[in-house]
C-alpha cells in the first residue's frame, strides 16, 4: 500500500514546525542556553586568557628579560635581603626571596597547574566512564568489587597518601599527577555507575537487547550519550578541584619540587615573608582564585544550561507569596473556590 | 537487622581495613634494600653508627615476612616505633601532639556543620531572596577557595593589621587549653575559620539543594495539606529526609578533612600532628611518617563507622544491609 | 491510513490447525522473581509467581491476543519469548527449536527473527540517539547493510510505516507520541522478523491514534506475512486485531480460543466478567448489558489463592475451586480450539450478574 502525498501533508503537520533537517541536539540546544548566560561566558573568557597567558609565557620572558628561575640578588632584593615590591627595577610584580621575578614565575605556575588540573581530570574521566559503565551496567560481582573499589578510593585520605609516597620517592610531578588522577576517577567513576544503573533500566536499553545488540554496543553506543552530559559538568569541576589539590601538595612540599614554579610552592615560601611582602602572597593567590572561581562557574553555568528545569521550582515560591488573598466584601457572596490567571 | 549487628559488622569490616592499612604501609615502606630502608628511617642526619644501631634493633635483616609479622604485632599493641632523629618514641610525639590537632578538628567541624546547615536551611526556606543569593555568591566563593590560600589571606588581612594595633588576642600558634579558655579560642579562632569556610559552603550548598529536593516531593506537599504549620513541616518532615545526603557526604569528607587540617597546621604554625609529619618529611624522620599514617587510618575508620551509625540512625532502610 | 479501525483477518478455518502452521510454541512455561529478605545473606524469603505454567501457540501470518489485567504477567511472559528474561522452567520453541535460555551468541540468529515493539513511545526510544541511527540500529547490530544501502533501507522503511524519510537526521523528542511508535514499528520491521511481539503497542496512545498505529500493524502483516504476539489489556483492541486469544489471569491462562468462540461463547467467568466491563460502543447496547462487578483486587502473585487462582473473587466457586486447579482444556460443546480452564463454566444462556448479587458481602 503506498503513501498518497495528501497523508504525507498530514503527518508533516502532526511533527514539530519545519525546521532544518539537522534536528535540534542537545548539545546545540545546551550551547545556545550557556551563551545567553554572562557568568559563563565571563568564565570562559578568563579561563581563555590564563591559556593564552599560559602558553605564552616564554614571550614575557623574552620581554622582560627575567627566566623562570633567575635569581636576580642585586637588583630583585633589598639591601636586607628582602623580596622588592612591584614596580622596581622592572619587576611588574615584584620578586620573591630571592629576586627571581615573580610574574614570571606565577606565569609558568598557570601552565603547570593547568597542565595538571587539565591531565589528571582527563585521565581521571576516560578511566572513571570505563569503570563506572562497566561496573552499572554488568552489575553482579563485577559492580560489587568495583564499587568497593571506588569507595576505598574515595574515602581515602590523600594527604597521607602523598605524604607516604613522598617520604619514599622524594616529591615530584609524577606523584602528584598519579594522586590527583587516583582521587578524581573514583568521584567520576561514582557517578557514571550511578546513571549508568538508572538508565539500565530503560526501555530503550531493553529494545536493544531484543534486537541482539551485545553489552558493548549497548555500553558505547546507547548509554554513553546519555552520560556526556553530566560527565561534562562533572570534569569542568574536576578540573578546579585538581588545580587545588596540586597547589596544596606543592605548597606543603609534596608536590613540585623548587624551583620550578608552582602557585603552590610560591605561597609556601611566601608563608615566612608575609609581612614584608604581600604582593608574594596576593599575586599568586588571586591568580589560583580567579582561576578556580573561574571553571566552578563554569561548571555551574554549564549544569544549568543543560537543564533549564531549576528556574520553575523557584518561580512557583515567588508567586505563591504574591497571591495573598483578597478579603471578601460581602459574607455570602464568597464563592466557594476562584481561579484567575492561572499559568506557569 | 538491629542497629547491634550493624555496628559490629561495621566495626569488623573497620579492622580489617587497618590490618590492610597496616599491611600496605609495611611493605611500602619496608620491602626495599636493607640501607635505604636503614637511613630512611634513622633521619637524614644520621650517622653510621646509628644505622648500623637501627638495622639491629629493629632486625632490618632478617627474612620480610617475619619483620612484618614483628611490625603488626607491634602496631597492635601501640607501639608506633621510634624516632631516631629525636630520640623519643613515636608515641610520645603522636600523644602530645594529638590535642592540638584534636582541637582544630572538632572545633572546624562543628562550625561548619553549624553555620553551613543553618545558612543552607534558611537559604532553602527563602530561596531566591536576598539572603539566598548573597549566600549563593558567598558559596561559591568559598567553594573555590583553597585552605591554604584562606588561612594566608586572613592571617594578611586579619591577623597582621589587628596585630599592628595592639590586638592580640587572635594570634599563630597554639595555647594550651590549661592556659585558659581565651587564650585558647584566640588561637584557634582563625585555623577553625579556615578549615571550616570551605566545607561550610560546600554543606550549604549540598543542604540547600537536598532540602528543596525533599520540599518539591508529594509527602511534604501532603503534610501541608493536612494543616501543619510551615515550619512543622519544614523541620520535621523536610530536614529529616534532607540530612541524609549530607550525613553521607561527611563520610566522604573525612578523609579530605585530614588533608585541610595538615594545612592549616603549617599555615598558622600550629605544632600538631600534620605539621609533625610535614617536617618529617623534611628531616627524613621515617617512623614519625609511619605513625601518622597508621593514626591517621584509625581515625578515617573510626570516624567513618561514626558517621554510619548516624546513617543508620537516620534512615532506617540502610540497616538491613 | 484512515481514522476507523479495519479488522482483522477471520480466523484460520480449523482444518489448518497443523504443526507446520506453529510459528512460536510456549510450553508450560514458569518464571519465578525470587524475593530477598533482610539479613547478612540475602536469602529467598520467596516468590514472585509472575508466569506459572503458560501454554500457548503462535501460527504463522496470524495474530494472537494476549488480554490480562495489571498483574497478570503477560508484559513477563513477552519478554520471556522475546529471551529477554531468562525462564525458570518450560520451553519456547520457534519454528521446532529450541530458544529457551539460549545464550546470547547462539540467540542471535533468532533475534533476527523475533522483534519487539514496546508499550512507551516516550521510554523505547534512545533520547540521545538521531532517528535513522536508531532504525538503523538492527542492520548495525547483525550487519546486514552499512552506509549508503543502509540509509537507503532506513528511509524505505520511515516511508512505509508513514513517516517522512527526510526526518531521519532528527530527535524522537521532536516526533509525537504516534509517529514514536511508528519508529518502534520501523526498527522492528527492519530485518523482516517473522514474529513481532507487541507489549501493549497503543495503550499509551490517544484513541485516534491507536486507530491508525493498529491499522498500520494489520497493513504490514498482510504485506509481509508477519506473525504477531499481540499483548494488551483492552478488550475491544484485541479483538480488532487478534485471530485467537488468550486470558491471562495471575500467571495462567484462563481461557484461549480463536477469537469469536471466545468473545462470544466465554466460558470462564473472568472472561465475561472483563467482557461484560469493556465500554460498548453503542450506549442502547450497553445500558441493556449488565455490568458484573468482582469484588476485590487482583491478589498478589507472591501468594497466590490454592487451586483456581480466580476462585476468591469468582461468583462461581465452589469448594472444588479452593482446592484443584482446573487444567485447561476443551469444555463439551466447544470447538477443539477452544480450552477453558474452570471447574465450572458458564454455560450458554447462564447470565452472572444474578449470582454477582451474592457476592456483596
Amino acid at each position: 500500500m503506498s503513501v498518497t502525498s495528501l497523508e504525507f501533508q498530514a503527518h508533516a503537520a502532526e511533527a514539530a514546525p519545519e525546521e532544518a533537517i539537522e534536528g535540534r541536539s542537545q548539545w546545540k540546544l545546551t550551547w545556545r542556553r550557556l551563551l545567553r548566560d554572562k557568568m559563563a561566558i565571563a568564565s570562559i573568557a578568563v579561563i581563555l586568557v590564563m591559556v593564552v597567558l599560559a602558553i605564552a609565557a616564554p614571550l614575557f620572558v623574552s620581554l622582560t628579560g627575567h627566566g623562570p628561575e633567575q635569581a636576580f640578588t642585586n637588583s630583585g632584593t633589598t639591601s636586607s635581603g628582602a623580596p622588592v615590591p612591584p614596580g622596581t627595577h622592572g619587576f611588574f610584580l615584584g620578586t620573591d626571596y630571592i629576586g627571581r621575578d615573580l610574574m614570571i614565575r606565577t606565569l609558568y605556575g598557570a601552565r603547570i597547574s593547568l597542565f595538571v588540573g587539565i591531565l589528571t581530570t582527563a585521565i581521571a574521566t576516560v578511566a572513571g566512564v570505563a569503570v563506572g559503565l562497566v561496573a552499572g551496567y554488568f552489575g553482579g560481582w563485577v559492580d560489587t568489587v568495583l564499587a568497593r573499589f571506588i569507595d576505598t578510593a574515595l574515602a581515602f585520605p590523600l594527604i597521607v597518601l602523598a605524604l607516604a609516597l613522598a617520604a619514599i620517592l622524594g616529591p615530584s610531578l609524577a606523584i602528584v599527577i598519579a594522586v590527583i588522577s587516583f582521587f578524581s576517577w573514583a568521584g567520576i567513576s561514582r557517578i557514571v555507575r550511578g546513571q549508568t544503573l538508572s538508565i539500565k533500566e530503560k526501555e530503550y536499553i531493553e529494545a536493544a537487547r531484543s534486537l541482539g545488540a551485545g553489552p558493548w554496543r549497548i555500553m558505547f553506543i546507547d548509554i554513553l550519550p546519555n552520560l556526556l552530559g553530566p560527565v561534562l559538568v562533572l570534569a569542568t569541576l574536576y578540573i578546579p578541584t585538581a588545580v587545588v589539590f596540586e597547589a596544596t601538595l606543592s605548597f606543603l612540599g609534596l608536590g613540585i619540587p623548587p624551583p620550578t614554579p608552582s602557585w603552590g610552592n610560591i605561597l609556601g615560601e611566601a608563608q615566612n615573608y608575609y609581612s614584608v611582602a604581600w604582593w608574594y602572597v596576593v599575586f599568586p593567590a588571586a591568580a589560583l582564585l580567579v582561576t578556580t572561581l573561574a571553571f566552578n562557574l563554569l561548571g555551574d553555568g554549564i549544569r544549568d544550561a543543560m537543564d533549564p528545569r531549576t528556574e520553575r521550582i523557584f518561580a512557583a515560591g515567588r508567586k505563591r507569596r504574591k497571591n495573598k488573598p483578597k478579603a471578601a466584601t460581602e459574607p455570602g457572596a464568597l464563592p466557594t473556590l476562584t481561579v484567575s490567571e492561572l499559568g506557569e | 537487622m538491629g542497629i547491634t549487628r550493624f555496628l559490629v559488622r561495621r566495626i569488623l569490616t573497620g579492622i580489617l581495613v587497618l590490618w590492610i592499612v597496616a599491611t600496605g604501609t609495611f611493605f611500602l615502606f619496608f620491602a626495599r634494600p636493607v640501607s635505604v630502608v636503614a637511613r630512611q628511617l634513622a633521619g637524614r642526619s644520621a650517622t653510621p653508627q646509628v644505622i648500623s644501631e637501627v638495622i639491629r634493633n629493629l632486625g632490618l635483616n632478617q627474612p620480610v615476612m617475619t619483620q612484618y609479622w614483628r611490625f603488626l604485632g607491634k602496631t597492635a599493641r601501640g607501639d608506633l616505633g621510634f624516632s631516631y632523629y629525636k630520640q623519643i618514641p613515636v608515641r610520645t610525639i603522636l600523644a602530645q601532639d594529638l590535642p592540638i590537632t584534636a582541637s582544630v578538628v572538632v572545633g572546624a567541624v562543628l562550625l561548619w556543620l553549624i553555620v553551613g546547615l543553618a545558612v543552607g536551611i534558611i537559604s532553602a526556606t527563602r530561596s531566591r531572596s536576598l539572603f539566598d543569593r548573597v549566600s549563593t555568591v558567598g558559596v561559591l566563593a568559598g567553594i573555590s577557595m583553597p585552605v591554604f590560600v584562606l588561612g594566608e589571606l586572613l592571617i594578611l588581612f586579619v591577623f597582621l593589621p589587628l596585630n599592628e594595633h595592639g590586638i592580640t588576642w587572635i594570634s599563630t600558634g597554639y595555647a594550651g587549653l590549661s592556659g585558659g579558655l581565651i587564650p585558647w579560642t584566640g588561637h584557634m579562632v582563625l585555623p577553625w575559620i579556615t578549615l571550616a569556610t570551605v566545607q561550610a559552603a560546600i554543606y550549604t550548598r549540598l543542604s540547600r539543594g537536598s532540602l528543596l529536593d525533599t520540599m518539591g516531593e508529594d509527602y511534604i506537599r501532603t503534610a501541608r495539606a493536612k494543616g501543619l504549620t510551615e515550619r512543622r513541616v519544614i523541620y520535621r518532615h523536610g530536614v529529616r529526609a534532607a540530612l541524609t545526603p549530607v550525613v553521607s557526604q561527611l563520610g566522604v569528607d573525612i578523609g579530605g578533612l585530614l588533608g585541610g587540617v595538615v594545612v592549616v597546621e603549617i599555615v598558622f604554625s600550629l605544632p600538631g600532628l600534620g605539621a609533625e609529619s610535614i617536617n618529617a618529611i623534611s628531616t627524613g624522620d621515617l617512623p614519625v611518617i609511619i605513625g601518622f599514617v597508621i593514626i591517621a587510618s584509625v581515625f578515617v575508620v573510626v570516624a567513618n563507622i561514626i558517621v554510619d551509625m548516624a546513617y543508620a540512625l537516620l534512615d532506617p532502610r540502610v540497616r538491613i544491609i | 491510513m484512515s481514522d476507523t479501525l479495519r479488522d482483522a483477518a477471520s480466523p484460520a478455518p480449523l482444518e489448518a490447525a497443523m504443526e507446520d502452521d506453529v510459528l512460536v510454541r510456549v510450553d508450560n512455561l514458569v518464571k519465578h522473581f525470587p524475593v530477598r529478605g533482610g539479613g547478612i545473606i540475602r536469602r529467598t524469603v520467596g516468590q514472585v509467581q509472575a508466569v506459572d505454567g503458560v501454554s500457548l501457540v503462535v501460527r504463522r501470518g496470524q495474530t494472537l491476543g494476549l488480554v490480562g489485567e495489571t498483574g497478570s504477567g503477560k508484559s513477563t511472559l513477552a519478554r520471556c519469548v522475546a529471551g529477554l528474561i531468562p525462564v525458570t522452567s518450560g520451553k519456547v520453541t520457534f519454528e521446532g527449536r529450541d530458544i529457551t535460555n539460549l545464550s546470547r551468541r547462539a540467540m542471535r540468529p533468532f533475534r533476527r527473527e523475533i522483534q519487539m515493539i514496546f508499550q512507551d513511545p516516550y521510554g523505547s526510544l534512545n533520547p540521545r540517539r538521531r532517528v535513522g541511527a536508531i532504525i538503523g540500529d538492527p542492520f548495525a547490530v547483525h550487519k546486514t547493510a552499512s552506509g549508503a544501502a543502509r540509509k537507503k533501507a532506513v528511509q524505505e522503511l520511515m516511508e512505509r510505516v508513514g513517516l517522512n524519510p527526510e526526518h531521519f537526521n532528527r530527535f524522537p523528542a521532536e516526533f509525537s507520541g504516534g509517529q514514536r511508535q511508528r519508529i518502534g514499528v520501523a526498527r522492528a520491521l527492519a530485518l523482516r522478523p517473522k514474529l513481532i511481539i507487541c507489549d501493549e503497542p497503543v495503550s499509551a496512545l490517544d484513541v485516534s491514534i491507536q486507530a491508525q498505529v493498529l491499522n498500520l500493524l494489520a497493513d504490514l502483516q498482510s504485506d509481509f506475512g508477519l506473525s504477531y504476539l499481540f499483548i494488551a489489556h483492552d478488550l475491544e483492541v484485541v479483538r480488532h486485531v487478534s485471530n485467537n486469544v488468550s486470558v491471562m489471569y495471575l500467571g495462567r491462562i484462563a481461557e484461549s480460543g480463536p477469537k469469536n468462540q471466545v468473545y462470544d461463547t466465554a466460558r470462564h467467568p473472568y472472561t465475561v466478567a472483563l467482557l461484560s466491563a469493556a465500554p460498548a460502543a453503542d450506549p442502547d447496547a450497553a445500558a441493556q448489558r449488565r455490568r458484573i462487578i468482582l469484588t476485590g483486587d487482583v491478589p498478589s502473585p507472591i501468594n497466590p489463592p490454592s487451586g483456581c487462582r480466580f476462585h476468591p473473587r469468582c461468583p462461581k466457586a465452589q469448594e472444588l475451586c479452593s482446592q484443584q486447579e482446573p487444567a485447561l482444556e476443551v469444555k463439551p460443546g466447544d470447538p477443539a480450539m477452544h480450552q477453558t480452564a474452570c471447574h465450572f463454566p458458564v454455560q450458554a444462556g447462564e447470565t452472572l450478574a444474578r449470582v454477582a448479587g451474592r457476592e456483596r458481602r
